[in-house]
Formats: C-alpha cells, structure tokens, sequence
C-alpha cells in the first residue's frame, strides 16, 4: 500500500471488514509520560496492530475522565505539551497516512485554538476523526460543518443512558464510526461490564449505518474478546496508560506496551463473530 | 426576550457541554421542574419551608452605624447571613431538594467551596433522608474547617479533592464525574448559577427571592427604589437572585464584585468577568479565565466561594448588555471591611459578602446622603473565623488592646 495516501476511517473497517477482523484503537495521552516516549509508544502500537490510534489532548479540567487518564493529562501539561507540539510532532511521523488517528480533546482547547485552524492541523498531522467528550449532537451543528469541509469525521458518544430517540439523533449525526460508552461513568479500567452490555451492542448495530466500537472500562483482553464478538471495534485506555505509569522510568515501557497490545490483537483475531 | 432561550442560551452563553450520558438527567430535570411549577402542592410547599424552615423574609436592615462611618450614601443590608444555615445557599437546597425528592432520587451530591452550599446540601438532605456525598478540595477543608465539621454532623460524607488546584473548580469536576457514574439514583445540586443547562436558570430561579423581598421592604421603608444594588461575584447565585427581580427597573444600578485576589495585575486573582475571556467550563460557555490554549487557570481568593475561574452565563450575558457593571476588590480591601462591619454593626459578614462591603465603602463616601444602596449580605462569618489571615488578624487586633489598655 501507498503509505502517502491518506485512507479514511471507513477505509480501515472496509479492509478490516474484508479480512473478518475487528478493529483494535489504543488510547495514548499526548505528552505522556514525556513528549519522546509518547512518539516512541505511538510507534509501537502501530506496529503491534493498531488499526487506528486515539490521541489525547490533555486538558486542565478532563471531567469525563477517571484518576488514571486525569493524571496523565496533568503530567502532559507539567511537561509543557500543548497543541501546537502535538500536532508538529504527529506531522513529523513517517507513514503517518497508515493509521487514521482520531483526536480527542474537550471542547475548550478547540474552540480557544480555532475550529477550522484545529481542523485543518490535525488533518495534516493524520487526525482523520475528532472525538469531543463534551461535545453532544444538540450542540455539535456548526462544529460538524466545519468537520465537512476540513473532511475529519466528527464522532459522537452514545451512552447506555441515552434515551431511544436521542440514539437516533446520534446515530444519525455520527461520523466515521459510533463510540458506544460501555458504562455510565468516566474512564478507567473495570474489573466487569455490565452483563446487558454486548445484548445493547447488538441493539445498536442493528439501527446504525457506521460501525459501532466500544471503549471506557476495557482493560483486558478477556472483555475485548467479549466485546468484538458483537461490535466492530474496542478502544483501549486507561490500562495502557496503567501500564506506562507503573513502568515509568524504566527501559521497558515502551516494549511493555507493545506486548500489551500485540497480545490483545492476536487474541481479538481468534475470535469469531 | 424570556432568558434562557430553549437550548439554555443567554445572548451567546450557556448551552449545554456535557458528556451525553448526563443528557438523560439534564432532560429529566428540565422536565420535573417545569411540572414541579404547574404543581399547586410543589410551590406551597416551598413557601411553607421558606417561611418556617428557613425563616424567610429575611430582614433589610438600615445599617445607621455604618453609614455614618462612611459619610455619605444610606447603606442598607439585606440580611441572609440570618436565613438558616447562615448564607443563601440553602434556597436553592430547598427547592432542589424538593425537585429530588418528585423525581425519587434519593442520594444528592453536590460541590462546595466555602461549605455554606456544602451544608445548606447537607441539611436539606438530613431534612428529606436523602443521602449526602459533598466534594469539597483539600484547601478549601483547611480554612473552612468549622463547616467540614457541620457537613460532618449532619450525616454527609464529605470527601476531599486533591486535584488540580484543590478549591471549588477541582470539587465541581469531581462532583460531575460522580454524577456520570451514579446519574441514575443521584440528583446532583449545583450551588451556583453555573453549569449545563437547566442550572443557571434553576439556581437563579430559586435564589431570586433575595430580590423580590428586597424590593418590596426597601419600597415599604423609603417609598421608591434603591438607587444602587451591590453584591459579590463567584459563580453568582447571591448577585443574580438579587439582581434578577430588579433587572427591568432601569433606574437602579446594579454593581457585581468579582474578587481581585492579590490585585488585578498579578496572577492571583478570580475576577473572571473583568480579565477572562469566554470559554466552556462545566457544562456551559461563559467568562472564563485561561491561557491561549483554552487551560483553565487557577484562580485565587481569599474567599473560598470567590475563588472560581470561572461565572454564570447570565452574568456574561449581563456584562456584554451593560446591564450590570462588573467591579472588582482586593483580598486587603474586603478584609478591612470585614472587621469594620463587625465593629460599627455587631454583623461577623462572610468573607465573600465582604467584598460587597468592601465596594461600598469604596463609593459611599462620594455619593450623597439621599443616594441609597443595598449591599447584600449573603451570609455569616463564622466559618472564616479558621482562615489564616483571619486569625492572625484578629490575633493582632487583640495584641493591640491589650496593650492600649495597659498604656
């Protein structure tokens, strides 16, 4: 494959579709530990299957954020990490077009930064889609245009608490794929899911036009199986940033992270759907 | 035009920024207080708790002394350092709590700063046996301990947040992210007029019988209305629900005070309208105070329920109309005026209302004797009376009569 050519997210759950995989996206917060080993991590989950990779903003006041993912934020922001960093050191990736990332940031550092001027940095650096974790569809109007014209996917979190007709209005307004949020609450890795969880999954399938992936709270690769046996894909984060912390300063975080997601992808390949 | 608009919008502010596993209860409560008004049995039973629980009217006391000190303009006071509990906050208690209890929520959580919201929350819930979790920051539990221990005895947990800068901006995140775990059994009472839409409108609404009290007692004790209102500015529930019933009555000036900290050139500081710029913090687009990449930053007060970076949407929206002018007053400046009404009155303030007084004594010595302006009061003292710069003031207050009394 031409690594210069940009492939877009439904690219990716075409070609995963075709292969009968599911799609593995890890969690890394910008700026963690350190700004070199972030881009060494990045790397590494790539090359350990990655199909797309979720990158953080830190963010002063991450309220939808659990302990783990908070302080990460907070060490990314000590270590001087802002947008402009992020966004150059992304750029500066080889084969950068290979894995779609999809940024994740709250609304605020956004909105203060530009919409279009962030839109059109991240495009460039490789953020094909934008995940905003206060940002609702009510809200979204002018943000999704601006979406449209810089061709970034706006993706909305649909939340076991939305009600029948306000998963229409996500469904409908979802771009690249739908982000199912497994539990109410914030992130961080759980111990169980919920036991309805992979019969709602089911659920959404059936009504969405995009494909449906699963994260806050997958932490293992017992629940990631679980969870691909009915939907499309699983986001990973606070266990890799557990995983990062309590190696920290040592020679192996990177390799230690990298086991860690080779291991789930070959165990989520097993699987049959 | 009716404010909020449908979508919770002021002008440009408010809205709604939250993650969409909140939307349910957001809906669910914009739905219950809209049927809680139509509800006969709802609205008597406020104003049975109003009147005999929390002991309302309060007064609107002419402060003679005060007013002769400062030489110049009538200084009245409107008391809710005498509702119960001690501040306003627990207006909103009642109304919220009572909002809880229609839609059967039974655990109430809530965010405090100086801890007046935290125990108003606190007693509202041994009240209705709701019960209580309070987030309050680790620097806050320092100098407002007397209220840690009421929050305490009346049954809540109270739980310290060490995040960030460990005030009221940390215990409001940590507060949401409980509400997003447990938004099914828990009504969450924001003690402000902030947050996602319907809160700015709810909180206002309830506190908004500070001002209509006021305009009726001042009307009945001088004949006319005030010619200045005054009031503090955190989040600001006090200002709002004081200013709100006045907001059409062109004739009265309407004067918020933001806490300058350190002074308006320092970094210490939580004047949020006059140095911020809007932005979206809890759940709403409104000033805010941050850095050019959208980081909130740290205010500083040395009142707890000041020190916030960020401020209501309506109060926003008010500043851009000119509706209300937006002042601000040094920690030293609001300090001076809380021993001095301590000692003219016999009124121990709140630190926060003390930068209300603070402003007015600023300008009360150059307006004239007919000019006429309330202060409110928004709450009592005591709990200050453990702040490090309160103590050592005091400390220092004695040391010098002591010694005068042994010249």
């Amino acid at each position: 494959m031409n690594n210069h050519l940009p492939i877009s997210i439904s690219n990716v759950f075409e070609k995963l579709r075709k292969n009968n995989k599911k799609a593995l996206m890890p969690y890394l917060t910008a700026g963690y530990p350190d700004e070199k080993t972030f881009i060494k991590l990045l790397k590494e989950i790539i090359k350990n299957g990655a199909d797309m990779v979720e990158i953080g903003i830190p963010f002063s006041d991450p309220l939808a954020d659990g302990k783990t993912i908070q302080s990460s934020s907070q060490i990314a922001l000590q270590n001087g990490t802002n947008i402009n960093r992020i966004f150059q050191q992304l750029g500066e990736l080889e084969n950068r077009y290979k894995v779609p990332l999809i940024i994740m940031s709250y609304y605020n550092p956004v909105l203060q930064y530009g919409i279009s001027k962030f839109l059109k940095k991240s495009k460039t650096a490789g953020g094909f889609g934008l995940l905003i974790p206060d940002m609702i569809p009510d809200e979204g109007i002018a943000i999704e245009d601006k979406c449209r014209t810089f061709g970034v996917d706006l993706i909305y979190l649909l939340a076991p608490t939305s009600s029948a007709q306000r998963r229409q209005l996500i469904l409908k307004r979802s771009q690249g794929f739908v982000y199912l949020v497994s539990v109410a609450g914030v992130t961080g890795a759980r111990k169980s899911l919920p036991g309805k969880l992979n019969r709602w999954i089911t659920q959404i399938k059936k009504e969405s036009r995009l494909p449906v992936c699963v994260g806050f709270g997958i932490s293992d690769l017992t629940q990631a199986k679980s969870v691909v046996r009915v939907a499309d894909g699983v986001i990973i984060g606070s266990a890799i940033i557990d995983i990062i912390k309590k190696s920290s300063g040592s020679q192996e975080v990177v390799s230690n992270v990298g086991r860690f997601i080779g291991k789930i992808r070959k165990g989520m390949d097993n699987v049959k759907s | 035009m009716e404010q909020p608009n449908k979508l919770g919008y002021f002008g440009d502010y408010g809205g709604r920024f939250v993650p969409e596993t909140l939307m349910a209860a957001l809906l669910e409560l914009e739905e219950g207080y809209k049927n809680a008004l139509k509800d006969a049995a709802f609205k008597s039973e406020l104003k049975r708790l109003l009147s005999t629980y929390v002991g309302r009217p309060t007064p609107l006391y002419f402060a003679k002394s005060l007013t002769s000190k400062y030489r110049g303009a009538q200084i009245y006071l409107k008391r809710e350092d005498l509702a119960h509990t001690g501040a306003h906050k627990i207006n909103n208690c009642i109304g919220q709590g009572l909002l809880a209890r229609r839609m059967n929520k039974k655990r109430i959580i809530a965010e405090t700063g100086a801890g007046q919201h935290g125990v108003a929350v606190a007693t509202i819930a041994s009240l209705f046996n709701q019960s209580c979790v309070i987030y309050m920051g680790i620097e806050d539990m320092k100098r407002q301990a007397p209220n840690v221990a009421r929050m305490n005895l009346l049954g809540a947990d109270v739980i310290p947040v060490d995040s960030g800068s460990q005030t009221l901006k940390d215990a409001t995140n940590e507060a949401i992210r409980d509400w997003v775990t447990n938004v099914e059994t828990t009504h969450y009472i924001i003690g402000s007029t902030v947050g996602p839409h319907p809160y700015p409108k709810l909180v206002r609404d309830f506190q908004a019988v500070i001002g209509r009290e006021t305009k009726i007692q001042i009307k009945r004790q001088i004949n006319r209305l005030p010619d200045q209102i005054i009031a503090c500015v955190g989040g600001g529930s006090n200002s709002l629900g004081m200013f709100y019933p006045f907001i059409k009555d062109k004739s009265v000036k309407l004067t918020g005070v933001e806490s300058s900290g350190n002074g308006l050139n320092t970094h210490l500081h939580a004047a949020t309208l006059t140095k911020g710029k809007p932005g979206v913090l809890h759940g709403s687009f409104s000033y805010l105070l941050q850095d050019k990449f959208g980081q909130v930053k740290t205010s500083h007060s040395i009142a707890a329920g000041l020190d916030y970076p960020g401020v209501g949407p309506e109060h926003s929206f008010l500043k851009d109309q000119s509706r209300v002018n937006y002042v601000s007053v040094t920690d030293k400046e609001a300090l001076s005026a809380f021993i001095e009404l301590t000692e003219t009155e016999g009124i121990i303030p709140a630190l926060e209302s003390s930068f209300a007084l603070a402003y007015a004594k600023k300008i009360a010595p150059t307006l004239s004797k007919k000019y006429v302006l309330v202060v409110n009061l928004s709450g009592r003292g005591d709990k200050d009376l453990a702040n490090d710069e309160v103590a050592s003031l005091i400390n220092k207050r004695l040391k010098a009569r002591q010694k005068k009394g042994r010249e």
